[in-house]
């Protein structure tokens, strides 16, 4: 009789079990009955809020002792007896507090998103695949085996402590995301560093995957000569990172363009392609803002009589963030900065002896040829009157939930066939394309770093530097004896004009990279007169420098001029001038910008709310703060002037082209108010002038504005919204609305998701004299009240005073709170 | 009056044990979360009660369990957690309710299970 009541509690029991155990759309697939239970779940992720981090740890693995003594704001200060235990330390930090970030990092670079996240990041995987990034792996992890036997033992090393944390942690301790993804992590591998690594390229350099195929798309679009114009390489205004004037020696490679490059390649004199179909930006491209400040400031022009050196290097904004602190001593060398959970050493710092930073070169290092496969198979294409064999490569994508995709990619004497009839996307328009990439090739940048860590001279320096390959990179130097220097360094391709903007022929030897610019050739400036060196992502060289260096739209102008111009004027500079260097908001791009504006403003024949909003432009004082009303309407405005005026040129396209670079607007209205393109050629028989466009951008920005001011968002930092994401992108892991200033073009490069990512200022006095921080926190986890400790204070433009010193001193200072001790048993 | 006692006493040992034990197996993170329905079967098997009072020993047990360790947690952490979680879910926020709804998928779970044992007993 009491069956039925049995049956059906046995049922409800196990329907409930199988229900709170399953990841059911509803709950957002998160296991709610999992993920709620306290003693498996997040709950054990919320850290105690004055948790101790003290603990002894013992390791086989180790060769000696390591005491790692936790600051307040969580920085570890390792101090070991053995170069390689450093690592092995290292690995188990960067694990023990960041491990999740570093399992899904590698994830992207190596298109292994869809094996835990399912289907939907497929485009993606598939992108990172026939791009190359794990072959390129591949060929580093395979060349530092054969051929580099300390950095093997270091990278090893790293790995062991990456893989030593792992083995002690309990299930119910996984990182939280872990528990909301539903994944487990796996062991860590050297080729995992490489990956990472490969994806670091990929940011900094890989803007060319998408950017060629959009300049090829536009260049057909508008023809070259209109191309050539609206898409100019000429910039007047360029304060490049080398002065202006200084003489380069005659170059070891006489690049020869191809007899055929005006036809073939530039396609000059061709009609225009108005049926041709569009391109939108590849989703995953990098950044466009992808960039950063760095300084050296020579004792001649500080307060102190030694140099200061700063380094911003401008980001994505994540939580967790890219960097974490470190301080790494050991009998051969003591260091400090921001490493990268995923690689050893530290990325950018000081050591006892020097200081140095990067910014990123910009140069064009990535290219497509195209390819004329024999038949279907891809097993030859066409080669200088030839059929050249491929090889093929495997790419196997797992996916959640469902069956392998197998990406079967011809390998070419160029670099992987990345585009073909299995993969296309709307810009490479049915093209088989192979991507030529100095990120495949092997290298050993994690050297450079090891090597700069231990630098205790300006030969060391440059010695160290020799060996970076990609992504090419401004090293920034300044030494205590007094030394400053910037070397523009990398595998820099050998280009004559315009090579490598658009897809290049893939039949024709002409079209090869004529060779990689010795080291010796590259851009470098060392103690100069003017008592500074400094970059901005701008253009390293004037045109006199005898190798092509990329597109405009690659360097960015008007930071390099801003920086510049207020080095120039500073004087007995002291670090917290340059903290106030680094946060500064003033808009160079405006202050030549707003008053072009003006003299094609009509101000008499505005609505009344228009000249409300350009009285409040004009009377703005040109900074981009936070609570400035002016930069926001300034901002719509010439956004609204710039659509009115290319607009018409790019609107045929069914998916819109790029806009050309503002410093071409603003060249042509301080120069030439006939500027022929302003016409809006979708009305027939009426020029539009200059003016009257401006006048219309100013009409519908007046629009915008009184939107904006109805919804309270008219100041900057309302209108702007910057916010630090989580990887995952969930609002409620992320900092959004932050009170803070900058922009693009501004020193404080702070966009929408975008900025310093790293602020770090060093005074090479004899005890150095540091500061810095990230918008971050120490912790990845986030349920530790460590997890976004620096992000307010890093918006504020604030700076921590950095803790480097020797052991004893440390054990003393107040700011020292935790200890965690290694031991072999 | 001894009857009462001893229902009385049966409730409050068959509440405790289930927390005890479920407590114990939790200790183990390799277990599944949900094993705690193996012990509060058994606990509902040896100890006889009607099946409303099953229900709630076994119900209490893990719903408080729960919620003493849920509650607990979230103070120490000052609700850094709990808020962002809450948010996630949604629940607007509330670590109040994230409590809530943790202690009652114990409290639920934990209470089919007894009821479950309940019947075994008695069919």
């Amino acid at each position: 009789m009491r069956l039925l009541p049995l049956i059906a509690s046995t049922v409800a029991t196990v329907g409930l079990v199988f229900v709170l155990n399953s990841e059911l759309a509803v709950t957002k697939k998160v296991r709610l009955g999992y993920f709620l239970s306290p003693q498996h779940g997040f709950w054990k992720n919320a850290e105690k809020a004055d948790a101790s981090f003290d603990a002894s740890i013992v390791a086989n693995e180790l060769k000696g002792k390591v005491d790692v003594y936790m600051d307040d704001r969580l920085v570890p200060h390792i101090y070991a007896d053995h170069d390689e235990d450093a690592y092995f330390v290292q690995g188990y930090l960067h694990a023990k507090f960041r491990l999740w970030q570093m399992d899904f990092q590698t994830r992207v670079a190596s298109g292994r998103l869809s094996e835990v996240a399912g289907s939907d990041k497929l485009p993606i995987d598939r992108f990172f695949r026939r791009l190359g990034m794990v072959y390129g792996a591949e060929q580093t992890e395979k060349y530092i085996n054969e051929h580099n036997p300390e950095m093997k033992a270091t990278v090893d090393a790293y790995t062991a402590g990456v893989n030593a944390y792992l083995k002690q942690l309990a299930p119910e301790d996984l990182p939280f995301e872990y528990k909301l993804m539903n994944y487990q992590p796996e062991a860590w591998t050297p080729k995992k560093t490489y990956l990472f690594l490969m994806f670091m390229s990929y940011d900094l350099t890989g803007r060319s995957a998408s950017a060629d195929l959009q300049l090829t798309n536009t260049r057909d679009y508008l023809g070259f000569d209109l191309f050539d114009k609206l898409y100019t390489n000429q910039q007047d205004s360029l304060d490049p990172i080398i002065p202006k004037g200084t003489v380069f020696s005659k170059p070891s490679i006489s690049t020869v363009k191809p007899s055929n490059a005006d036809i073939a390649y530039l396609k000059k004199g061709l009609d225009t392609n108005i049926q041709s179909t569009a391109i939108s930006a590849s989703p995953e491209a990098p950044d466009k803002n992808n960039g950063s400040n760095n300084w050296a400031v020579a004792g001649s022009k500080t307060k102190s009589g030694r140099p200061i050196l700063c380094s911003d290097p401008h980001l994505g904004l994540n939580l967790p963030s890219l960097w974490y602190e470190v301080q790494i001593t050991t009998p051969t060398h003591s260091t400090y900065g921001a490493s990268f959970p995923g690689s050893p050493a530290v990325i950018i710092g000081f050591n006892d002896s020097l200081a140095w930073g990067v910014t990123n070169a910009g140069r064009d290092v990535l290219d497509y040829y195209e390819l004329k496969f024999k038949d279907s198979s891809h097993k030859e294409y066409w080669y200088n009157g030839n059929w050249k064999t491929t090889s093929n490569r495997q790419e196997i994508i797992k996916v959640k939930d469902s069956a392998d995709v197998v990406e079967n990619i011809a390998m070419t004497h160029w670099g992987p066939a990345m585009f073909d009839e299995h993969y296309q996307s709307p810009q490479s328009k049915g093209r088989n394309l192979a991507v030529k990439w100095t990120g495949h090739n092997a290298s050993t940048g994690v050297e450079t770093f090891y090597k700069l860590n231990r630098a205790k001279n300006y030969d060391d320096y440059i010695n160290a530097i020799s060996l970076w390959k990609c992504p090419g990179q401004n090293f920034v130097f300044a030494s205590k004896s007094g030394d400053i220097a910037i070397k523009q360094q990398g595998s820099f391709v050998a280009r004559w004009d315009r090579q490598g903007d658009f897809i290049m022929p893939g039949t024709d030897s002409a079209y090869e990279w004529q060779g990689i610019i010795p080291n010796e050739e590259n851009p470098m400036i060392k103690n100069p007169a003017r008592g500074f060196v400094s970059s901005a992502n701008q253009k390293s060289v004037d045109p006199t420098y005898p190798y092509y260096l990329g597109t405009a739209s690659s360097f960015p102008l008007y930071r390099g001029i801003s920086v510049n111009k207020r080095l120039n004027l500073m004087d007995q500079v002291s670090a917290e001038d340059m903290q106030h260097l680094q946060t500064d908001n003033f808009n160079v791009f405006a202050e030549v910008a707003r008053p072009a504006l003006m003299k094609f403003i009509d101000v008499n024949a505005l609505s009344g709310d228009a000249q409300r909003m350009v009285k409040e432009m004009s009377n703005w004082n040109l900074y981009n703060n936070e609570h400035e009303k002016g930069i926001t309407i300034f901002k719509m405005i010439w956004d609204s002037v710039e659509d009115a005026v290319w607009g018409d040129e790019l609107a045929g396209s069914p998916i819109p082209l790029t806009k050309p670079e503002s410093f071409v607007l603003l060249d042509q209205m301080n120069k030439d108010s006939n500027f022929s393109v302003a016409d809006d050629i979708r009305t027939k028989g009426k020029v539009e002038t200059l003016k009257e466009q401006v006048n219309l951008g100013v009409a519908h920005a007046t629009k915008k504005l009184l939107e904006l001011e109805k919804e309270g968002k008219l100041e900057w930092s309302s209108f702007k919204a910057t916010r630090v994401n989580h990887l995952t992108k969930l609002p409620a892991l992320s900092r959004l609305n932050l009170p803070i200033g900058g922009g693009a073009n501004i020193i404080n490069a702070t966009t929408e998701n975008h900025g310093p990512s790293w602020r770090m200022v060093v005074h090479l006095t004899d005890e150095i004299e540091a500061y810095g921080l990230y918008p971050g926190g120490q912790s990845g986890n986030p349920g530790s009240p460590y997890y976004d400790t620096f992000v307010d204070y890093w918006a504020a433009g604030k700076y921590y005073r950095l803790l480097f010193l020797p052991k004893a001193k440390l054990i003393a200072n107040e700011r020292t709170k935790w200890h965690i001790q290694f031991n072999k048993s | 009056m001894k009857n009462i006692i001893s229902v009385k006493l049966k409730f409050i040992v068959s509440v405790l044990l289930s927390a005890l034990l479920a407590y114990a197996i939790g200790i183990f993170g390799n277990i599944p979360w949900w094993f705690f329905v193996f012990s509060n079967l058994l606990i509902s098997i040896a100890i006889v009660q009607t099946p409303l009072r099953s229900f709630l020993s076994g119900a209490l047990g893990i719903g408080l369990l729960w919620f003493v360790m849920a509650y607990g947690i979230d103070e120490n952490n000052k609700h850094i957690l709990s808020v962002k979680v809450a948010t996630l879910l949604p629940l607007k926020g509330s670590s109040g309710a994230l409590v809530f709804i943790t202690s009652l998928v114990g409290f639920l779970l934990g209470g089919l299970a007894s009821l479950t044992g309940s019947f075994v007993r008695k069919s």
